[in-house]
This record gives structure tokens, C-alpha cells and sequence, in this order.
């Protein structure tokens, strides 16, 4: 039984279905803010459909992947090992992502934000997250003049786009939606 | 060609250059380091563009290819024809039908839209390359937001030949941070980078990707007294008449007399097939038969 | 009325048709098979080996074929090729204390344990053009009539064959070489950075262009970054290569491979942190390609002012960024031939760039005439 749902929940035409996730991923990074279908992956709950989605088009043995409170169980390790190959990251100075709820990744400072030379060498944040909390108003690079949307809260994303070009990049995952905050996105409270 | 995966690239290398895309799509202007792979193209003639390509096209997308701005240049060809192989997707020569529009050298003159990629090749794609040789110092340089050899060079453009002495690959501020190469576009295109499509760049020999989010803010370098000019030769379209597009100079006799047409072969017969003709111009034959 | 040039696409296939013709040349004259190449023509496929970064003999000898002989068409298509192929593991690291020598030389002893092993060597030959082989269909020569005894005989694992360099160690004489077990970097896998370790330089050079790793070895016995080069020791031969399999957790032999393998002993006066002593470079290829060994050992060395406390002459063969950014034969070769691809519209914006800074030139000319 466990086995079974390991093994399942993956795409299921494997490289037809990861570019349309990615398509999702990419059009989210590079609309901050706006809302993407992001469907095909059906893995053991409480990992949503999108998070799961997201791990299956990007992880791999060379992207640790950090798993967080309650997502830290037995069934997601194997589904996404499984389904990856990815080593799983032991430590949070590891992790190319890190997944979770809002509050189990915090302190944000723990994830690696990049080097000057390298600030692509950083975690991406996969956070389940339902759509609520405070209203941010975002602007910066994909916006055509203002985008408005609900985060789980403003300053830690303020001051991550204040460290820029270094910083985290993050996905907020809904069901099978997801949209994007890159750390070049500027957040204001309204 | 039914022995290799979508697209030709295999799943591992896909997600390697997708992750890329995502850090570049996030630092815009910053040039993301990738494992470049050889592509059954040389390098030098789109290799990167290919495996960005490779890496975003889904079998929904329609594909167009143009070198020179031209869809029937030959290496524009080889690489529709490739993925018309590969990956199966319909391809188009029309720009505002096409999602993922790969080119060389131009950007299309009808406006993108949102929802659209353009995917450019490009060869050198560190625009400190030339004033210096060293990754290690070009990259320290970017680190620190030194951006003084560029300002130097331009100036001394100027002392010279009193204006600055580049007219293509001529470099950008992105969003006041990163200078960064438009690849070996006319400067004309450059005011054109500000705009609603996703820009991707992919150099494949030098192992880097870096991309442009739409609206993102894209300066050409200049100084207060010396504003960017993105000029171009001052004529109509031979075939079209059109005067704010880029434009090929042809020799068309022995007597080296010159006609000016359209660079962008879409936007020339566009034009030409909703009644826009020139003085050498026909309207094209689809429109009689 | 002018009519813009059409017609790429059927351009393209009749040029693809024609090179298929000119690639068999006349139909009179038997075709050349994959096993003649392979077989006759063993240093052009020992060189896309190595420099494909594929051993696999069969591939070289058909890539060979495909090119019409143009070596670096067929290294291309062998890297294009082996880019695609699914990795299944890593081998353990070879062995070349326990190859299977076919030659084995040292300039640096006259004698040695394990012998000099001339082997099938070109050196020596005198280069004339021998006319006997015009006429085919001679008889082959004997089958090992050439091989020493012991040499090639199959079964047994060989014995270990000494190093050279392994005398002098014991004397403190040379600079000491300590393992390391760390993975070295697959550049295959992971862009090139630098500044580069040794491992990653080494795995660049051994694939990097012959003629290339060549020049620089050439210009470092010509006086930039000059460094007394021996050969300490030359050797070719076969050695087996070994996997790790995990379901097994045990290692299992998966195959022969010919290697060569260079160590080169280079004198060495001190520095501010070493004593007096030799000094070592290292090359290592595929197949039976020695002038490429005995260069990369030189360039090897070269590159490692640095880590043995010389100065930086600031020659291009000590210039990591140089020899690293240039050797590949692939991204050379791709580069330079891309300017043959149409270039008008860059050329345009120049050529209007110069008329505009011609014109101004003109006209602040007639001013000041006026003036
Ligand atoms: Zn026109």
C-alpha cells in the first residue's frame, strides 16, 4: 500500500507533461504575483498537486531538496526520492529548495541567498500556502505597473528584495495553482 | 529521429537548463552559468538558443525561426526543420501567431505580445568580454556593480569619433544593475527590449543563459551629452515603403546601385499583402493565386 | 521589380545530397568498411576517442567514415552523439600500475625494472614514403610476430609494472603526489569555472585539440615558461576498468581500455616553500596517442606554478583561463566557422555607422578649411 503510493502520482507522459509544468513555472517567475495552473503530478497528501509538480520538472541528484514540518514524512520522502532521485538535504545550507508551510521555513536567513560572484546559487522556496494574509502591492521586473496579491507577510519579502541580486525566489502553491515571488520583486503593503 | 526524447534533449539536461532559466528569469540581466551540452549543431550557430528552446517548447507551442530577421536564411531553417523533427510542433513563419519565436541578430518589428518567448542566440555573451579577457575579473566586476572599463570605452568612443563607435550588440543596464549583452542585434532593436514577451538568451559554447522578464526596465548605456541614438539608414522599404523598419542594403547590379528592403521578412510581406507596396514592391503571389 | 533570394530549403538538400556523393567518391572503387578503419586507420580513431571523450572504437571508426576523414567533424559527431547517452555509474579510478604494456619507455634511466618496451613505435621508422604499400594485397604480417613474449598474453591480470617515478620518490628526489579522494569535477556535467583544479584541468586537456595542447607544450620548450621537461616515463597498454555496483556491493570488471599514459620529471630548483627537486607532469588518454600524452604532461606542469610556488612569467601555457578557454576543438571549430552564417544585419549597422562617422569627419574637415 505504501509502496503503491510512492510509486505512483508521477507524470504520465514524462517529458510532454514537464514542459507544460515548466511553462507554468516560468510564466509564474516571470509574472510576479499572478496566478498559473500548474496540474498533472498526484502525489500523497499534504504535498499539493503544484509543490509536487514544481519538484518533478526541477529537482534532481544535483538539487538537495529540504523538507520541512509536516511535510517531512515518510511517504513524501519516498514519493520525491522516488520520482526525482534527489538526495535529500540534511541541512537547510544545503537545500536548492526547501519545502514547507510559511512558518515551518522560517527563519528565512537560513536558506542560502547566493554569492556576489554567484547569486544564482540560492534556495528556491516551495511554500504551501492558501491564499490568504496580508495584501501586497508588487512591482519590479514582470510587472507591467502595479500587481496586487495575498502574502503571509511583508517584511521578510521586503527585506529578501533588499539584498538583491542576492536573495530567495519563492512559489507559493495552492492546490494545483501557483504563482511566483522573485527577488527582484519590490513589496509594499497597501 | 523517433530514438531520441522531445525536444532531442534528455529530461536531466532539460531540468538542469530549466532551473537556470528560473535563476535567470529572478536576476534579470545576470548571466546564469549552465552545463552546456553539444547540440548535433556546431557551436557558434544557435546551440544555446537551441537548448532553450529544447528546454520551453511545449506540443502546444508554434515555433518560428529567423536569422537576419529572415525565416528563409538557412541556418533559420535547419533549425525549424529540427524541431519540426524533434518535438513535433507546428511552426509558423507569422510572428504574431508564433509562442516561441527563436532568432538571430533581430528583434521582430511587430510588437510582441504577453505570451510570447523570444529566444535569442547569442555568441559572446559577456559585454566586458572585449575590454577584458578574464572571467575571473569580468565576473569580480559584475560582483561589485564595477561597471567603469564600459563607461571609459564609450567616453573614449567619443573623444574620438564623437559618438559612440557601436551599432550592434550595443550594451544595456537592466533594471539598474547588471550591464548586459543584447546579443549582436542592430542598437536599433535595443529601445524594443522593453516590452510584454519573455526574453530568453542562451549561449551555448560560453555555457550561460540569462533572461529579461516582461516590462523589465532596459537602458542602453550613453552619457547626458551623447544620448543613445538607435538610428538606421534613412529610407523606405523598396517593397513595402515601410519606414520604421530595419532594413537590408542590396546590391542589385554590376553598377553597385543599392535598394534598401525590410530585414524582417514577415513584416515586409505583411505589409505588402494588406496593399503596402513600395517603389520596387509587387504585392506577394499567395495574395493572386 | 526586385525578387528576394527564396529557396534555402531546397538549397539545404541538394548540398546534404551532394556530400553524401563526394563522401563515397567513385562508385568504381570499393567502399571502405567501418572494420578496415578501425583496424587500419587506428591512430585517426584512437584520436576521436580521446578527444570525443567516447571509448568505443566501432562509433570512432564510423564517425571517421560519416566525416570523410576530417577528424574533428568526427570528434563532433562522436560529442554529439555521447551527450545523449543515459549514465549508469561512475568506474573506479584505472589502474595503470597494473597495465598491460604494449611500450613502456623512460629517458631518464637506461635500464630500468620491467625494461625498456619499444614496442609498435613510429620512432626510429625513417619517414620514407614506402611504396610497397601502393600495391595492395600483400601478406599481412605474422600475427604477433612483432610482440614480445609475455606481452599480450591473455588471462592472467599483468603483473605490476613499476614507476619510474616511484625510484626517485623513495629518494625524496621528486615532489610527492598525494591521492585524493574527492570526486573530481565532470565537466561534461558542470559549466567551467574558474580558477580550475588540477583534476578538471587535466580532464580539459586530455580532450582538448592535439595540435592545440601541442603548441602550448611546444612554446613551453621554446622559452614561455620554460620547465626542463623528461619523459620519465612512457607507457601504453591495456588495463581493465572496474564499476562499484551497488545492488552487488562489490566491484566488477567491465571491460579492457588502451591507455597512455605520460609522467614527465621536470627539474626544479626550489622555492620559497619547497626544497630543490623534480618536479612531475601528468598525461593520460585514450587509446594510442602519445604526442597528445607527452604535451599534456607539459602543459600540466605548466599550470601548476601556482601550487609549487614558481612565478607566473605570465606566459600563455601558465594561463589557466587561456589553455582551458581554447583547448576544445569543438567550440573553436563551431566559432570560428559561424562567421561563414549571414551577417548582414550586423554588417549593416557598421556600415551605416561608418558613413555617419565618415560624413562628421568630412564636414568638421570642410569647417575648419572655412575657418
Ligand atoms: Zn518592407
Amino acid at each position: 500500500m505504501r509502496d503503491a503510493m510512492i510509486f505512483e502520482g508521477g507524470f504520465s507522459d514524462v517529458s510532454r507533461d514537464s514542459a507544460r509544468a515548466f511553462r507554468s513555472a516560468m510564466n509564474a517567475m516571470a509574472h510576479p504575483g499572478r496566478k498559473f495552473d500548474l496540474t498533472g503530478a498526484k502525489p500523497p497528501a499534504p504535498l499539493s498537486e503544484a509543490a509536487a509538480g514544481l519538484l518533478l520538472v526541477l529537482a534532481d541528484a544535483n538539487t538537495p531538496v529540504f523538507l520541512t514540518g509536516e511535510h517531512d514524512t515518510d511517504l513524501i520522502r519516498g514519493w520525491i526520492t522516488f520520482h526525482t532521485g534527489t538526495a535529500l538535504a540534511t541541512t537547510p545550507d544545503q537545500a536548492s529548495f526547501a519545502l514547507g508551510t510559511w512558518d515551518a521555513l522560517l527563519p528565512l536567513r537560513q536558506w542560502p541567498a547566493g554569492s556576489a560572484e554567484y547569486p544564482d546559487r540560492s534556495a528556491t522556496l516551495i511554500i504551501e500556502h492558501p491564499g490568504e494574509g496580508e495584501t501586497a502591492r508588487l512591482s519590479g521586473p514582470g510587472i507591467q505597473t502595479h500587481q496586487d496579491c495575498a502574502l503571509p507577510a511583508i517584511t521578510p519579502f521586503r527585506d529578501n528584495a533588499a539584498q538583491f541580486p542576492l536573495g530567495l525566489d519563492f512559489y507559493f502553491c495552492q492546490g494545483s495553482t501557483v504563482r511566483a515571488l522573485p527577488r527582484s520583486t519590490k513589496v509594499e503593503a497597501i | 529521429m523517433s530514438d531520441y526524447n522531445f525536444a532531442y534533449l534528455d529530461e536531466q539536461t532539460k531540468r538542469m537548463i530549466r532551473r537556470a532559466l528560473l535563476k535567470a528569469l529572478a536576476i534579470p540581466g545576470y548571466q546564469v552559468p549552465f552545463a552546456s551540452r553539444e547540440m548535433p549543431m556546431p557551436y557558434g550557430w544557435g546551440t544555446g538558443g537551441v537548448q532553450v528552446s529544447a528546454a520551453t517548447l511545449t506540443p502546444e507551442d508554434t515555433f518560428k525561426v529567423i536569422d537576419q530577421g529572415a525565416d528563409d536564411t538557412t541556418n533559420a531553417i535547419s533549425i525549424r526543420k529540427f524541431f519540426e523533427k524533434t518535438a513535433n510542433v507546428g511552426t509558423s513563419e507569422k510572428t504574431e501567431e508564433a509562442t516561441i519565436i527563436q532568432t538571430r541578430h533581430r528583434i521582430p518589428e511587430t510588437e510582441l505580445q504577453e505570451g510570447q518567448i523570444l529566444v535569442y542566440q547569442v555568441p559572446i555573451p559577456e559585454p566586458l568580454r572585449f575590454l577584458e579577457p578574464r572571467e575571473t575579473e569580468t565576473r569580480r566586476m559584475h560582483a561589485l556593480e564595477d561597471y567603469g572599463l564600459m563607461h571609459v570605452k564609450l567616453y573614449e568612443d567619443i573623444a574620438r569619433h564623437g559618438a559612440i563607435a557601436t551599432a550592434y550588440a550595443y550594451p544595456v543596464m537592466v533594471q539598474d544593475r547588471y550591464v548586459m549583452d543584447p546579443s549582436p542585434i542592430p542598437k536599433f532593436d535595443n529601445p524594443k527590449m522593453e516590452m510584454a514577451a519573455i526574453q530568453l538568451f542562451g549561449a551555448g559554447r560560453e555555457q550561460r543563459i540569462y533572461a529579461l522578464p516582461p516590462y523589465t526596465k532596459v537602458v542602453s548605456l550613453d552619457f547626458e551629452d551623447h544620448p543613445f541614438d538607435p538610428s538606421k539608414a534613412e529610407h523606405p522599404c523598396a517593397l513595402c515603403g515601410a519606414e520604421d523598419s530595419y532594413l537590408d542594403e542590396v546590391i542589385t547590379d554590376d553598377q553597385g546601385t543599392r535598394m534598401y528592403v525590410c530585414s524582417d521578412t514577415d513584416y515586409c510581406e505583411s505589409r505588402r499583402a494588406t496593399g503596402h507596396i513600395g517603389t520596387e514592391g509587387t504585392q506577394p503571389e499567395e495574395v493572386f493565386a | 521589380m526586385y525578387v528576394a533570394v527564396k529557396g534555402g530549403e531546397r538549397a539545404i538538400d541538394a548540398a546534404h545530397d551532394w556530400l553524401a556523393e563526394e563522401r563515397r567518391g567513385s562508385p568504381e572503387i570499393a567502399e571502405l568498411s567501418i572494420a578496415q578503419i578501425r583496424e587500419q586507420l587506428a591512430l585517426a580513431v584512437n584520436r576521436v576517442m580521446a578527444e570525443g571523450s567516447l571509448y568505443d572504437p566501432d562509433l570512432a571508426a564510423l564517425a571517421i567514415k560519416q566525416a570523410r576523414g576530417d577528424l574533428i567533424e568526427a570528434i563532433f559527431l562522436i560529442r554529439a552523439y555521447r551527450t545523449t547517452l543515459p549514465r549508469f555509474g561512475s568506474s573506479l579510478p584505472v589502474e595503470t600500475n597494473h597495465m598491460a604494456c604494449t611500450r613502456r619507455i623512460s629517458a631518464t634511466f637506461k635500464d630500468a625494472p620491467g625494461g625498456q618496451i619499444l614496442g609498435p613505435t613510429f620512432d626510429y621508422t625513417h619517414r620514407l614514403l614506402d611504396f610497397a604499400l601502393m600495391a595492395e594485397g600483400l601478406p599481412a604480417a605474422a600475427p604477433g610476430s612483432g610482440a614480445p613474449e609475455g606481452v599480450t598474453s591473455p588471462g592472467a591480470p599483468p603483473p605490476e609494472m613499476p614507476r619510474i617515478t616511484d625510484f626517485l620518490n623513495r629518494d625524496g628526489l621528486i615532489q610527492e603526489e598525494h591521492p585524493d579522494a574527492e570526486t573530481p569535477p565532470d565537466l561534461t556535467r558542470e559549466p567551467l569555472e574558474f580558477p580550475a583544479n588540477r583534476a578538471l584541468r587535466l580532464q580539459a586537456i586530455t580532450r582538448g585539440d592535439e595540435g592545440f595542447i601541442l603548441g602550448m607544450a611546444y612554446s613551453t620548450q621554446r622559452g614561455y615558461g620554460r620547465n626542463h621537461p623528461f619523459v620519465g616515463e612512457l607507457r601504453f597498454g591495456t588495463v581493465s576498468v572496474e564499476a562499484e555496483i551497488p545492488e552487488l556491493g562489490f566491484s566488477i570488471e567491465i571491460g579492457d581500455i588502451e591507455l597512455t599514459e605520460c609522467e614527465t620529471v621536470n627539474q626544479f630548483t626550489g622555492s620559497k616553500t619547497e626544497p630543490p627537486q623534480f618536479t612531475r607532469g601528468y598525461g593520460l588518454t585514450f587509446g594510442h596517442t602519445e604526442r597528445k600524452a607527452i604535451s599534456m604532461a607539459l602543459v600540466d606542469r605548466a599550470l601548476r606554478w601556482e601550487e609549487l610556488g614558481e612565478d607566473n612569467a605570465g606566459v600563455p601555457a601558465q594561463d589557466e583561463e587561456f589553455v582551458l578557454s581554447h583547448s576544445d576543438n569543438i567550440q573553436g571549430t563551431g566559432f570560428l566557422e559561424h562567421i561563414k552564417l549571414p551577417h548582414y544585419v550586423d554588417f549593416q549597422s557598421e556600415l551605416e555607422l561608418i558613413r555617419k562617422l565618415r560624413a562628421e569627419a568630412q564636414a568638421a574637415m570642410h569647417q575648419e578649411a572655412a575657418e
